[in-house]
């Protein structure tokens, strides 16, 4: 894991390098364009406070050191240490991953469940046809229907996560309702993609299963029909949708990105989106540190959860 | 007795079938599948021809007719109806204190479809100079089937010329990430060892980071001066990096399993080199369920186009595909005030939709003698 860690660190600092020029560049730029006089002097003095002369290795070492110390470097646009920024926005960033992935295991087992029980029902097709849609449905372009029929039909616009005069006050349980009140949209539309490759997934675990002898000898001995599906088929069908959860926090992280930038929500994704715009180059390589490090904890803790979920790995581990 | 025969000739008929019309067969039987490869042919037919599909130039701006909403095709007017279709004219009114535009029909014009008409001049393929569009009015007449942008250009024609970047940027991009899935995929799954440890762990790191934010980490290290062939090049590459993980854990894995069987043994004992068992023996062996990958890792490029140009970091205008069409429904109210904007997104719904259905009835088909 640490060694993952490193990788995407290293990762992240050739894409901020990749851009031709840095930020300065495009502040001289920008400068120019206004018809504002360019300092020598001060444009000299920037680069050595950022670096920007030194090898890029040795760019990187600093960095690193620099992040190890829990200081992230400056934000060039905002003129405020990126490490602020960053944690205004992640608590957020964070809460809403887990109520989507939260709502996306609560929604997507039990239709999963639904549809393999009732195989080629209405419901079953229903619920396909709904996944197959969520599925290709981009979440943006969702976001942006949702906001458009919120706007036409009932006149208001659902973007952001606070009622305007919560936006700058301090928390509180007002503004903790408040909250909740916003999350609904933004998780059903990042949750829904995943939800419908869920309930796929879920179907096709429980189907194999049902299929097995062993539930065709319980049902000739007259077990019930609930019974009969919980009881056994349903605990090994959940197991790897655990470990689902591998690929579906980077699509989470990922979906979100986007359309957070969308919903206009406060969370790293918009962040990083204005720093790479702008090439603000610690900016967008710790918002997308702490991204895939957020995705990468995340799938460590659901290895964890495996291991405790099903005995079978637990035992094979403690037998070697 | 003449029922028994049929059945003794379709079971022989079934023996003697090659894997390829067993396979096409079973996948007939699939009624989404081949609902989804008739739309997408349609769709891929119409973009090679997108110039006399359109009705006008897609950079011709129409300044009397700026947000002007679709025109609805009539068959019936007030004497009745009419075989030959036609549009009724636009009548605009500017809102003196909002400067809102609202166009309403105006039934005293009206301009009848012709088919096969001259209109705007344009290059087949790049290659032939024509003017002949599939249908359209005639001159002094407005058709807008999809209504018009902020600049008055025809929607529907810019929405043909959008597929004609989005539907290929979908197969060049698989198409790199095929061979790059194949070529690390096959090296990691027949040599093993210490190669396919690093090729393994590469693949878990790639998959393990979010892709939206590392493409357009990746889309905006591209440089702003790059012609748009380059821009179109460069982005299906940025798309094909992540692609080629989920293929080349398929080919590894079919390829560990079929190492084992006894035909590549015996092609060993033969004499074969490494190269042709490889792709004499082992490709083959498990084409379909590359092709089915393939066909499934379509439309995750097509929508990355589209995530990537939707937030200005893809492909930029002038040039058109459905991700630049939607950058005009970025904002809310002008979407609820011109929804009109958003038929691009719709295209892209069908589209990676038929390709799920298709995708689906191949997997299905794969294997055939299941």
């Amino acid at each position: 894991m640490v060694i993952v860690l490193w990788a995407v660190s290293i990762t992240a600092f050739v894409i901020i390098q990749l851009p031709p020029g840095d930020f300065l560049t495009s502040y001289i730029m920008k400068l120019e364009a206004s018809g504002q006089i360019v300092d020598e002097a001060e444009i000299a003095a920037l680069r050595k406070q950022y670096d920007l002369d030194s090898p890029i290795h040795l760019q990187y070492c600093k960095w690193m050191w620099k992040m190890l110390h829990g200081d992230f470097g400056k934000s060039f646009e905002w003129n405020r240490p990126v490490r602020d920024l960053i944690a205004e926005r992640l608590p957020l960033t964070v809460t809403i991953s887990i109520f989507t992935l939260i709502f996306t295991y609560l929604l997507a087992i039990p239709i999963g469940i639904y549809s393999a029980a009732r195989q080629y029902s209405i419901g079953d097709y229903t619920f396909t046809v709904f996944g197959f849609i969520g599925l290709a449905t981009p979440g943006f372009l969702f976001a942006l229907i949702l906001m458009f029929f919120f706007y036409r039909y009932f006149g208001i616009s659902v973007g952001g996560l606070f009622s305007p005069q919560y936006q700058l006050a301090d928390w509180s349980g007002a503004k903790f309702i408040d909250l909740l009140k916003h999350l609904p949209i933004p998780v059903l539309v990042i949750g829904m993609a995943g939800t419908a490759g869920l309930i796929r997934i879920m179907r096709g675990c429980l189907l194999d299963e049902l299929r097995k002898q062993y539930v065709i000898t319980a049902r000739a001995k007259g077990v019930s029909e609930r019974r009969l599906l919980f009881k056994y088929p349903v605990r090994v069908a959940i197991n790897p949708i655990a470990s689902t959860i591998g690929w579906l926090l980077p699509g989470i992280v990922s979906g979100q990105t986007i359309v957070a930038i969308v919903l206009d929500l406060p969370t790293v994704g918009p962040l990083l989106f204005r720093s790479l715009v702008n090439q603000d180059m610690y900016l967008a390589g710790s918002s997308i540190m702490i991204l895939a490090f957020l995705t990468v904890i995340g799938t460590f803790i659901s290895d964890i959860l495996l291991v405790w979920l099903d005995p079978r790995i637990r035992y094979e581990k403690q037998a070697r | 007795m003449k029922n028994k025969q049929d059945k003794t000739s379709l079971e022989e008929k079934y023996y003697i079938a090659s894997q390829w019309q067993l396979m096409w067969r079973k996948f007939k039987k699939h009624k989404l599948a081949i609902f989804g490869g008739t739309i997408l042919s349609i769709f891929y037919f119409i973009t090679i021809f997108c110039g006399f599909f359109s009705t006008q130039d897609i950079y011709k701006r129409h300044t009397q007719y700026i947000y002007a909403p679709p025109q609805r095709i009539h068959f019936f007017d007030e004497k009745g109806f009419h075989l030959r279709p036609f549009v009724y004219g636009l009548k605009r009114k500017i809102d003196p204190v909002t400067f809102r535009r609202t166009y309403t029909e105006d039934r005293t014009k009206k301009y009848p479809i012709y088919f096969f008409t001259h209109g705007d001049k344009y290059r087949l393929w790049n290659l032939f100079p024509t003017d002949i569009h599939l249908f359209g009015v005639k001159s002094g007449g407005t058709i807008f089937i999809f209504g018009t942008d902020k600049l008055g250009r025809d929607l529907f024609s810019r929405n043909l010329h959008a597929a004609r970047i989005s539907l290929s940027i979908g197969l060049v991009g698989v198409f790199l990430s095929f061979i790059l899935g194949c070529i690390l995929g096959g090296i990691s799954g027949y040599f093993g060892g210490t190669v396919d440890m690093v090729i393994q762990r590469v693949i878990e790191f790639l998959i393990s980071i979010p892709t939206i934010p590392l493409w357009m980490c990746l889309a905006a290290a591209l440089p702003p001066h790059w012609s748009p062939i380059k821009v179109y090049f460069g982005i299906t590459i940025i798309l094909s990096i992540v692609g080629w993980c989920g293929l080349a854990r398929v080919v590894r894995g079919k390829l560990l399993e079929l190492r084992e069987e006894d035909f590549v043994m015996a092609a060993k004992i033969a004499g074969a080199t490494d190269y042709r068992i490889i792709t004499r023996h082992l490709l083959p062996s498990f084409l379909s369920y590359l092709i089915v990958n393939i066909t499934l890792a379509i439309p995750s490029m097509i929508l990355g186009e589209t995530s990537l140009s939707f937030l200005g970091l893809g492909l930029q205008p002038p040039v058109v595909s459905w991700g630049v069409l939607l950058q005009d429904a970025q904002n809310v109210r002008s979407v609820a005030l011109h929804p009109w904007l958003l038929i691009p997104g719709l295209f892209v719904i069908i589209t990676v939709l038929a390709f799920n259905f298709m995708g689906d009835g191949l997997r299905d088909a794969a294997d055939p003698y299941k």
